[in-house]
This record gives C-alpha cells, sequence and structure tokens, in this order.
C-alpha cells in the first residue's frame, strides 16, 4: 500500500449527501478481476452522457458539462471535499480504487459509512471527519476561491487552510500507523499467527461443529 | 455484568487487542463470491501465501449469472471471465463447499448460506458483500468486507476491526395482516436514516421480531446496512433451532445438542446496556414504498410524495428535490397514483420461499397489467427454485404473465443481462433505490414482495391489506 504522509492538494467539492458506492463506481466496472484502471469511470453516470460500458474508449465520450468534476478550474483534484454519509451502500472496494486511480488521496466530509471508510484506508486514500460547521465553511470558501487547495498532515492529524486557520481531526492511532508506513497488514497480522493458531486449536475443542 | 448479545459474540472471538482497541478477530465462515473475490484470490498469490482454512470457505456464483436460458451458458465475455476465474480460484485453493453456476444449490450467497446450515449461530461470517449482514439473523456477528479484508481473512482467518457501539431496535406489539418483514425493516430505516446505524451494530429485538420466521428475520438484518449499519442480529430461540436441524452443514447427533446448549446463551441478558435503543410499535407499520433515492425516502402505501418544503436542513432539501427530479415524481402526488412499468420479486433481501409464497397468494388467479412491461421472479437459489415448484408457486407466476427465472442477484443489482432501461419505474423487492441500481436511469421502488405482486397486477401501487385475494 502506498503511503500517506503529506499533502498539499486542490480541493473538489461535491456537495451532495449519500453519495453511494454506486454513484461511485457502477456495477458494469465491477466485472473486471483487476485493482486498478477505475479512474476514468469514477462516477461515471454523473460523469458522461451516455451510458458506460466496460472496453469503452472514455477519451472519446460525452462528458456531462454540469458535472462539478468537469469543471476545468478542479482538473487535477487531489482532495474531495464531500457531504454526510459518503460513500454508503455496496461494500464495492472498486469504490476506493476508482477515486484513488482518478486521482484523489483524501476525502474531507463529515461522515463517511462504515464499509467505505474501512476501505478507503487499505488503499492508501484518507478519510478525514470534520465537523458540519467547518465543512460547510469549506464549501463556501472552495466555491469562492478558484484554485482552493488544503495542506494535510497525517502525523499532526491536521487540515490547514489557505488562510492559516488549522483544523484537527481524528484517526485510530493502529490505521494511522499503518498508513504513515505503508504498511500490508496481512504482513502484520500474520506476525501474531501463534496466537491465532491457540484461539482455533481452543475454538476446536470447544465448538467442534463449526469446523466440520 | 449482563452482556448484550453483541458483547458476547465480540468477546468470543478476540485473539488478540491493538492497544488502541483494533481487535483481531477470529472468523468461523468466509462466504465468497465471483465480484469481490478475484483481486484477492491474486493478491494471495502474489505474495506466495496460503488460504488459512480452507474449510471455512463456502462459495457460489451469484452476481454475474444470467436467470435465463442457462444452456447458452454466460454470453457477456467480461461476466463469464469473472465466474470462470472464481471456479479456477476455487479450484486451486479448495473450499467446503461450492456451488458454481447451474449447480442444483448454486444461488445467492446469502441465500445459499443459511438454507445449507453454512451459518450457524455464534458464528463471525464474512463476505465481500455489504448484505453480509443477513446472516445475523441467526445470532452471527456478519460483517460486509471489502476485498483487501477478503485478502486479508483468506491469509490469516481474522477481521481486523474496533468494537462499534450497540444499538437495540426493539419493535413491540404486533405487525397488522398484510404486514411483512420488508414493511418493518423499511419503517426502521425511515426512522433512523440511511446513517442512523453508521458505527452501531444493531440488535434486531421485540415482540415482533420475535414473531418472524427465519426468512423474516433475514430480510431485516439483510436491511441493517442500508440503516448505516455494518452489522444486525437477532437472539437465538426456538424459530433459529428449529430452522437449522436437519440442514446440510448443521451439527447432528451428539454435536447437535452440545451446540444447541450453547446457541441457548446467544441472547442479550437481562438488563444489558446499549448505547442507543430505538422504540418502534408494529402496529403502527403500514405497507412501506420508498419514493426517493435513498432506502431512508420511505412512505407508508397510503401516503404521498413529500415536498422539499417539508425539509428544514438545506442538505436534506436538496437531496430531496434531487431525488424528486431523477424519480420523475411530483411533490403530493399518492403514492397509489404512481405506475410502475417493471416489477422485480428477487434479492437477497426478499427471494426465499416465503417472500415466493408471499407474492403468489396475491398474484393467484390473476393476470399482470397490461401497462406492465415485465414482471421477474428470481428464486434465490436452486433449492428455492425446487421447493417454490413442488408447491406449484412457478405456475400461479406463469399463469400471471409473470417471468419464473433461474436463481441469481439480477435486477437487484443489475450486473447481468436483467436492468431497467432509462426512465424505466419498478417495484422492486431489493434492497437499495440509488440512482442508476437496477439499471442506468432506472427509478426503483422499495417494497415488499406481496406489494410488488399487486403493483404487477394494478399497473401501480396499491395497498396490499386491501387487495381482493382469489381463493
Amino acid at each position: 500500500m502506498r503511503a500517506f504522509t503529506q499533502l498539499d492538494g486542490l480541493v473538489a467539492p461535491l456537495d451532495r449527501a449519500n453519495v453511494d458506492t454506486d454513484a461511485i463506481i457502477p456495477k458494469q466496472f465491477l466485472k473486471s478481476i483487476k485493482r486498478s484502471g477505475f479512474g476514468p469511470n469514477a462516477f461515471d453516470e454523473w460523469r458522461y452522457l451516455d451510458r458506460g460500458e466496460p472496453g469503452m474508449d472514455n477519451s472519446r465520450r460525452p462528458a456531462n458539462p454540469d458535472f462539478v468534476l468537469n469543471q476545468a478550474r478542479y482538473q487535477g483534484a487531489s482532495i474531495l471535499l464531500t457531504r454526510d454519509n459518503f460513500g454508503c451502500g455496496s461494500s464495492r472496494e472498486h469504490a476506493p480504487w476508482a477515486l484513488e486511480d482518478y486521482g484523489f488521496r483524501a476525502l474531507v466530509g463529515t461522515s463517511f459509512a462504515d464499509i467505505f471508510y474501512n476501505n478507503s484506508f487499505k488503499n492508501g486514500l484518507l478519510p478525514i471527519k470534520l465537523p458540519p460547521a467547518e465543512i460547510d465553511a469549506l464549501f463556501a470558501q472552495v466555491a469562492a476561491t478558484p484554485g482552493y487547495r488544503l495542506k494535510i498532515d497525517l502525523a499532526a492529524q491536521i487540515v490547514t487552510r489557505p488562510d492559516g486557520k488549522v483544523l484537527g481531526f481524528d484517526v485510530d492511532p493502529f490505521r494511522k500507523e499503518c498508513l504513515l508506513n505503508g504498511w500490508d497488514d496481512i504482513g502484520l497480522t500474520l506476525r501474531h499467527a501463534d496466537e491465532i493458531k491457540a484461539f482455533e486449536a481452543k475454538r476446536r475443542i470447544e465448538q467442534p461443529w463449526l469446523f466440520a | 455484568m449482563p452482556q448484550t448479545l453483541y458483547d458476547k459474540l465480540w468477546q468470543s472471538h478476540v485473539v488478540r487487542t491493538e492497544a488502541d482497541g483494533t481487535a483481531l478477530l477470529y472468523i468461523d465462515r468466509h462466504l465468497v463470491h465471483e465480484v469481490t473475490s478475484p483481486q484477492a484470490f491474486e493478491g494471495l498469490k502474489i505474495a506466495g501465501r496460503k488460504p488459512w482454512r480452507i474449510s471455512s470457505i463456502v462459495a457460489t456464483a451469484d452476481h454475474n449469472t444470467p436467470t435465463d436460458h442457462w444452456e447458452r451458458g454466460i454470453e457477456d465475455p467480461v461476466s463469464r471471465q469473472q465466474v470462470e476465474t472464481l471456479d479456477a480460484n476455487i479450484r486451486e485453493v479448495g473450499a467446503l463447499a461450492y456451488f458454481p453456476f447451474k449447480d442444483a444449490r448454486q444461488g445467492i450467497v446469502h441465500v445459499v448460506g443459511p438454507e445449507n446450515g453454512a451459518t450457524l449461530p455464534g458464528m463471525t461470517v464474512v463476505c465481500g458483500d455489504s448484505h453480509t449482514s443477513t446472516h445475523g439473523a441467526f445470532a452471527c456477528l456478519a460483517h460486509g468486507i471489502g476485498t483487501s479484508e477478503v485478502e486479508h481473512v483468506l491469509a490469516t482467518q481474522c477481521l481486523l476491526q474496533k468494537k462499534m457501539k450497540s444499538m437495540l431496535v426493539r419493535v413491540d406489539g404486533k405487525v397488522g395482516a398484510g404486514v411483512t418483514a420488508k414493511d418493518i425493516v423499511l419503517a426502521i430505516i425511515g426512522r433512523i436514516g440511511t446513517a442512523g446505524g453508521t458505527g452501531y451494530a444493531i440488535e434486531f429485538g421485540g415482540a415482533a421480531i420475535r414473531a418472524l420466521s427465519m426468512e423474516g428475520r433475514m430480510t431485516v438484518c439483510n436491511m441493517a446496512i442500508e440503516a448505516g449499519a455494518r452489522v444486525g442480529f437477532v437472539a437465538v430461540d426456538d424459530t433459529t433451532i428449529d430452522y437449522l436441524k436437519g440442514r446440510s452443514f448443521s451439527p447432528t447427533g451428539e454435536a447437535w445438542d452440545r451446540a444447541v446448549a450453547h446457541w441457548r446463551t446467544l441472547v442479550s441478558d437481562a438488563g444489558a446496556k446499549f448505547d442507543a435503543v430505538v422504540e418502534i410499535d408494529a402496529a403502527t407499520i403500514r405497507p412501506q414504498v420508498t419514493w426517493g433515492t435513498s432506502p431512508e425516502m420511505v412512505v407508508p402505501v397510503d401516503g404521498s410524495v413529500p415536498a422539499p418544503e417539508d425539509f428544514a436542513d438545506p442538505v436534506k432539501r436538496e437531496g430531496v428535490t434531487r431525488a424528486l427530479q431523477y424519480m420523475g415524481l411530483t411533490p403530493r402526488t399518492p403514492i397509489s397514483e404512481i405506475a410502475v412499468d417493471q416489477v422485480f420479486i428477487g434479492s437477497c433481501t426478499n427471494s426465499r420461499i416465503e417472500d415466493l409464497r408471499e407474492a403468489a397468494a396475491v398474484a393467484k388467479g390473476r393476470t399482470k397489467a397490461v401497462s406492465v412491461r415485465r414482471v421477474l421472479v428470481v428464486p434465490g437459489s436452486g433449492l428455492v427454485k425446487q421447493q417454490a415448484e413442488a408447491e406449484g408457486l412457478d405456475r400461479i407466476f406463469v399463469s400471471a404473465g409473470f417471468e419464473w427465472r433461474e436463481p441469481g442477484c439480477s435486477m437487484c443489482l443489475a450486473m447481468n443481462a436483467d436492468r431497467l432501461e432509462p426512465g424505466e419505474r419498478c417495484a422492486s423487492t431489493s434492497n437499495r433505490n440509488f440512482e442508476g441500481r437496477q439499471g442506468n436511469g432506472g427509478r426503483t421502488h422499495l417494497v415488499s414482495p406481496a406489494m410488488a405482486a399487486a403493483a404487477a397486477i394494478s399497473g401501480h401501487f396499491t395497498d396490499v391489506r386491501k387487495f381482493p385475494r382469489v381463493s
């Protein structure tokens, strides 16, 4: 996994609540057996005017001029500003894969759905939760300021606005450590293989029907 | 100290805990399907790792499989490759059970697991699918997981997880005739919202939940995720134990007795404390219909479509405006005046035998409205299909002009050929009414199986409580 330490990135706003993972990456693209290449189909149904299918040349498809991420000022954005319950619905990890492949490294919003939040950390994508009033202020500032950027420092757990205001955020220490170091959590878990084996052996004796 | 069921399920699976509370949770059952597993198997192979415990794996192909013309195989080459990749991975790795495409026991993973007794009380169950919460109906701690976690569980038999807060949703009293498990869970989501359960493990309790069959409890737990909760569950009682007796992977003989004695402990202790409690009076629940693009956008069938000005919060108001536009609905339209183009009866929410019986009871002796283009009835598994045919339900559906299909996820998420066309409106027994969920531009209204059948016959939503039955 790619490590995340600091980021100074252009911010794109997606001003709607309950953005679900079907919207982030529609089902027809889930037929892929790869982890990469989902970026051109991120938000496919909002982003293009035609119906997207796997294997299409996305550069030739008609873009929806009304979709915010298609605006010139947000090209190259690496931070997505979101609203409540972002990433709800399906557990598809293709959603963070698509966002990461699109170029996003961090998401800043009021709340994220549990499975999506978890999946993001596994892919070097940092979801940051801030209070609603701060998110409202960020939406207003982004709208008013072309080229609006935020600085994110994971080690210090702070987001710094262009006007110098510093916003602190919470993150689980374990997740933070993994993300800062780009650690593969399977490797970490396997360091405890003996404990897992001992647990399993005990369970096998106590509830043998689970091991039939 | 009295413990909640969640405390018991959690504690009995913790292998170790990190300083910040992140735990390694031992996983008893790993359900696998073709969409979210290929990258996990590939990752395992690249890292040179082996699956930890093959006998924990139960696999089936469901999302991509067609629901008709099985003799033609899977015609979409991309879908076919994904299903064949699962075949190859299971062939290489092994599993306790694999129900491939066309197998007599193939079906939706969340239907197949329980009906084969592969889901047992007290288990931790995972699957790369958010509707894994379904298995909570058996007092399991059942988590939907992402593909990285599928790989993690394959390699380590554990899931990294922090303990959630606990919520009790207590539905007391008795539901009226024509009100089903689907209506109960939609009413719950309408009450607490799609993010109401975020960060919580939900226990569903109360007399109205106790009165449900296992099929009904699975419907309720299935949609816990639509309330934001990754896990939802119901305590063990006689209904649970009666359901499990004699299933393929259920224990037998002395092991059965030992298992039952243990299962009986899988209830919240009297006086156990929850972080949140939601109480709902079952008698107030009417048949539900969603009108918008989030499951929380739901009203009773005798209600009407709301207007943006009904909502004070500006973000919510904007969401309602957008949903009305997408759904092509005018505020204040009575729900019963909304006409449908297609009807879908199926999905891991409502494709079990009891669901099909409820739909058939409404469809019996009737014919679908001419204005309804297509009614799909998709059983949840080959075993459900067999049972339904043995009961003659298929003949009722076909006589009514409904299409009786092969099992699979089908138009719940439209990964196969079953989908809505842009602008088409559907009464669906599935779980998500998101934009484009059932096909680009499609408009989904979530309802119970009986309500879906009634809409198919009337051509529009209609209150199933007043719907005349042909005996």
